[in-house]
């Protein structure tokens, strides 16, 4: 596709997101409300699987921490300032992907991809197992945070529509901001890690610290995106930093084809789309995802990503008979 | 503590490393010998709690439900293989992680459609149901001594399958050098295919023992696949007598944490491995 | 050393000794790398060229001895540490980022010198001093034609090209060459001797090679391994002589040819 089409066709699909809310149906702005939560989740991931070729199986435990960081942080029958709680949450979320990012980093491969899903337990447990956030019955974020700055109220978090805009603006930011870094000096040496790590050490690169950063910055991001989670849905509980959570977010990053921030996207869409459509017809319905995945794999090497260009080179196969 | 109290842990201690050791076993060697990432390795550990459960049932005997399970389960191994795991050998592990991420999804499905979501119990074999008494006021379950005494003798097996047996030796060598082996003339395939039967039968036979203590459960087999990993971890891929070592590590570790700090119970296995990580991040078994 | 001018001594490598288990892949190896010359590691396969190269440039840590470059102690620095000080490599397999342009994979090795990890929302095609090394590292390198290619689908002499360009653009001192003539047509491999003479002038260069043709064309110092250890040092002329040499080299595959 030719950088104006595909530029064309990102800029519909923002409009068209952009007027969910004008339906009214409350239901579906809820819906989708929650899907680009889980866009910028993927792209948050996708920084690291697609980007940096680092596989984290335990990506879940950033968006957990501040999803609890902004029930925790929020006084129980107040607003809390929506400047202050959003940025400590993504704080806390940054700092334990760097301690914890210090650890696992110090490993590779298969290691990594075990080591990462480990400490995501053992940050689940930390919520699960001490009173610190209600144990495994979660807890509430009983009222939004105000978006107030001194006495003037730019848009209230508290209205479904303002809310869902809201969420919005941050996925275009968190676009454009992972767009622009992994066009940096920074964001070639990670692209340039993930193609031959070791090549870029012998040309005096301390990938190490590279690969911090980035792990930093997806768990911020991935904190981000977990915040938003806690003020959409109100509710958080242990289970969001399940390693089921981590296996999905992966599953959507992959979906959509790595190292392709708009594929996050659509992967995100595409799994609670499936979810949505498979939920609708059972309860059973990971028996269904399940199979898919194991479909996709075995039949389909390249992700869902590589169907158009499978399908195209099929149909020329045909009309060259 | 008191010396009695001391006693009970350590026996619980080496009975739940000894079981984890089944699980990590298999895990460690299909990593090893087939470089390969086996989410779903819990899931086998799942399975023969509830074939424990299913032919215990059926058949009114814990000891007929493990006889028969076993060739049930190195079957079921066997097939996987041939119609899943043999397409996943040249794939990266992010294919690996997500092929066997999905089969967790299906068996936990299926477990869910066939048997239900509730918990059940599995009764303890009537000639083991019986205790030992330690002081006059404790004693000790005897079905618990018995795991430990089955795996020993499991543990001892397989060292003497690896160390003195054909197979051992390929699959020594397999862990070593895959061209080496197939130029000898080996059949690479049908190795993959016993090692991956039997780490299903292994963990599927842990799950079997738990069930009388652990009972059965949905989801079970997560936390035993997590566990498992933490124990390969700090093992080193592909060391057998490495898992052994973790396995125990692990299961000390996790009983005397719930003892000495019951605050953070949950995560003291952790921290055994986040210390590994920084002293030897590549396993403390692993060579050079 | 029978050549009369002194010249500067970059690298200077002493006793190096390495074992693997029981196994001793370099026993003793003393190595000196002086601006202006080409030192060539001759030897069998299995020789341990590979684990002496890889000793120098901080890709293994030797067992025992001491490197030295410039006057300082370098036995203990990292292969990314080493690249820092002015100790550029090549690898035996070609070793780029294949899906990279020709000026990506040049830029990313001058962007090494001046890192500046923070900056993370400047453009790396910005970087006007990257760019302009990388062009002129490229044309060194007698690439300029292909400077807008996809790396990948240069041919295999282009390749080895591109990764002497690379080490160029990371203002190495020293160059470590594992093998740049392995799998080369003869006009190719002539091209590559021209580049590496051009080279000489300025750096001090190590090259691990078998084709015994380029070896006496280029060489200004060779030393011959066999099992791990040094057989004999000196120029061309006194290893050509050498009956040592030619003893150990008798009865194996890579008899020399002259």
């Amino acid at each position: 596709m030719n950088p104006q089409a595909s530029l064309i066709l990102k800029l519909a699909a923002f409009v068209a997101l952009a007027c969910v809310p004008l339906t009214g149906e409350s239901f579906y702005v809820e819906m989708i409300a929650k899907m680009l939560v889980m866009a910028i989740f993927a792209m948050s991931l996708d920084l690291l699987v697609g980007f940096t070729g680092l596989v984290s199986l335990g990506h879940a435990a950033y968006f957990g921490i501040a999803a609890y960081a902004a029930a925790l942080l929020s006084p129980k029958y107040e607003a809390a300032n929506l400047w202050v709680v959003f940025p400590a949450a993504v704080g806390l979320s940054a700092l334990a992907a760097f301690v914890i990012g210090l650890f696992v980093l110090r490993t590779k491969g298969i290691y990594f991809i075990m080591v990462t899903l480990a400490f995501a337990q053992m940050a689940y447990f930390v919520f699960h197992d001490t009173p610190v956030g209600g144990g495994s019955d979660g807890i509430y974020l009983n009222v939004k945070p105000s978006a107030a700055i001194g006495g003037w109220e730019p848009f209230d978090l508290s209205n479904a529509d303002h809310q869902y805009y809201f969420i919005l603006a941050i996925l275009l930011l968190v676009y454009l901001f992972l767009w622009r870094v992994l066009q940096s000096p920074f964001g070639r040496v990670l692209v340039g890690i993930k193609s031959n790590e070791h090549r870029m050490q012998s040309m005096g690169y301390f990938t190490f610290r590279y690969k911090l950063g980035a792990f930093t910055l997806a768990g911020a991001l991935g904190g981000v995106a977990g915040f938003l989670y806690a003020v959409l849905f109100g509710f958080v509980t242990p289970e969001l930093l399940s390693w089921h959570e981590s296996g999905n977010v992966l599953l959507m990053v992959i979906l959509g084809g790595m190292g392709n921030l708009v594929g996050a996207v659509v992967g995100a869409f595409a799994f609670e789309g499936m979810r949505g459509v498979f939920e609708g017809w059972t309860s059973h319905w990971q028996l269904l995802m399940g199979g898919v995945i194991v479909a996709v794999v075995l039949f389909l090497p390249g992700g869902l990503s590589s169907l158009p260009g499978r399908l195209r080179r099929a149909l020329q196969g045909d009309e060259a008979k | 503590m008191d010396f009695a109290t001391f006693l009970i842990q350590t026996l619980n201690a080496l009975q739940y490393g000894l079981l984890l050791f089944l699980v990590a076993s298999g895990l460690t060697l299909v990593f090893g010998i087939m470089g390969i990432i086996n989410l779903a390795h819990g899931s086998f550990y799942m399975i023969g709690a509830y074939l424990a459960f299913v032919l215990t049932s059926a058949t009114g005997s814990l000891v007929l439900a493990i006889v028969l399970g076993i060739p049930l389960a190195l079957l079921f191994g066997a097939f996987l293989e041939w119609a899943l795991f043999s397409h996943l050998y040249k794939r990266d592990h992010l294919e690996q992680v997500l092929l066997t991420y999905g089969l967790i999804l299906v068996f936990e499905e299926l477990r869910s459609l066939l048997v239900g979501n509730d918990v059940h119990g599995v009764a303890i074999p009537a000639f083991l149901d019986a205790s030992i008494r330690l002081t006059e006021v404790m004693s000790y379950p005897v079905y618990r001594l018995a795991i430990s005494v089955v795996c020993i003798v499991l543990a001892v097996a397989l060292y003497f399958v690896i160390q003195r047996t054909r197979l051992g030796m390929m699959i020594r060598a397999g862990n070593d050098d895959r061209t080496m082996v197939e130029a000898l003339g080996i059949n690479i395939n049908m190795i993959y295919r016993v090692v991956f039967a039997l780490g299903v039968a292994l963990a599927a036979l842990a799950g079997m023992l738990a069930a009388p203590i652990s009972s059965v459960f949905p989801n079970m087999g997560g936390q035993v696949l997590i566990i498992s990993f933490v124990i390969v971890v700090i093992g080193g891929i592909g060391s057998v007598w490495g898992a052994l070592v973790a396995a125990l590590i692990v299961g000390f570790a996790d009983t005397f944490g719930k003892v000495l700090l019951p605050e953070i119970a949950g995560m003291v296995v952790y921290l055994v491995m986040a210390v590994v990580l920084l002293w030897r991040p590549e396993g403390i078994l692993k060579k050079g | 050393m029978s050549t009369a001018k002194t010249n500067e001594i970059l690298l200077q490598a002493d006793k190096l000794t390495r074992r693997f288990g029981g196994l001793v892949a370099n026993r003793d190896v003393s190595v000196t790398i002086e601006r202006g010359m080409i030192h060539v590691l001759l030897g069998p396969n299995g020789a341990g060229k590979s684990t002496c190269i890889n000793m120098l440039s901080g890709d293994l840590p030797p067992s025992e001895g001491t490197i030295r470059f410039m006057g300082n102690d370098i036995t203990g620095l990292t292969a990314a540490q080493r690249s820092k000080v002015g100790i550029g490599r090549s690898y035996q397999r070609t070793n780029i980022f294949p899906q990279f342009t020709v000026l990506e994979n040049v830029r990313l090795a001058a962007q090494s010198r001046n890192q500046q990890p923070w900056r993370i929302f400047s453009k790396a095609m910005a970087q006007q001093w990257a760019l302009d090394k990388a062009r002129a590292c490229i044309a060194e390198a007698g690439l300029d034609k292909r400077t807008d290619w996809v790396a990948g689908v240069l041919s295999h002499g282009e390749q080895r090209q591109l990764e002497i360009a690379m080490v160029l653009a990371t203002d190495a001192q020293v160059l470590l060459l594992d093998e740049p003539l392995a799998g080369m047509g003869s006009e190719e491999s002539a091209k590559m001797v021209d580049l590496l003479k051009r080279l000489r002038a300025t750096r001090g260069i190590l090259l691990v090679e078998h084709d015994m043709d380029a070896v006496f064309a280029v060489a200004d110092v060779i030393t011959v391994m066999v099992n791990g250890e040094m057989l004999e040092c000196g120029p061309p002329a006194q290893i050509k002589a050498s009956v040592a040499v030619q003893q150990a080299y008798l009865g194996t595959e890579d008899s020399l040819h002259v």
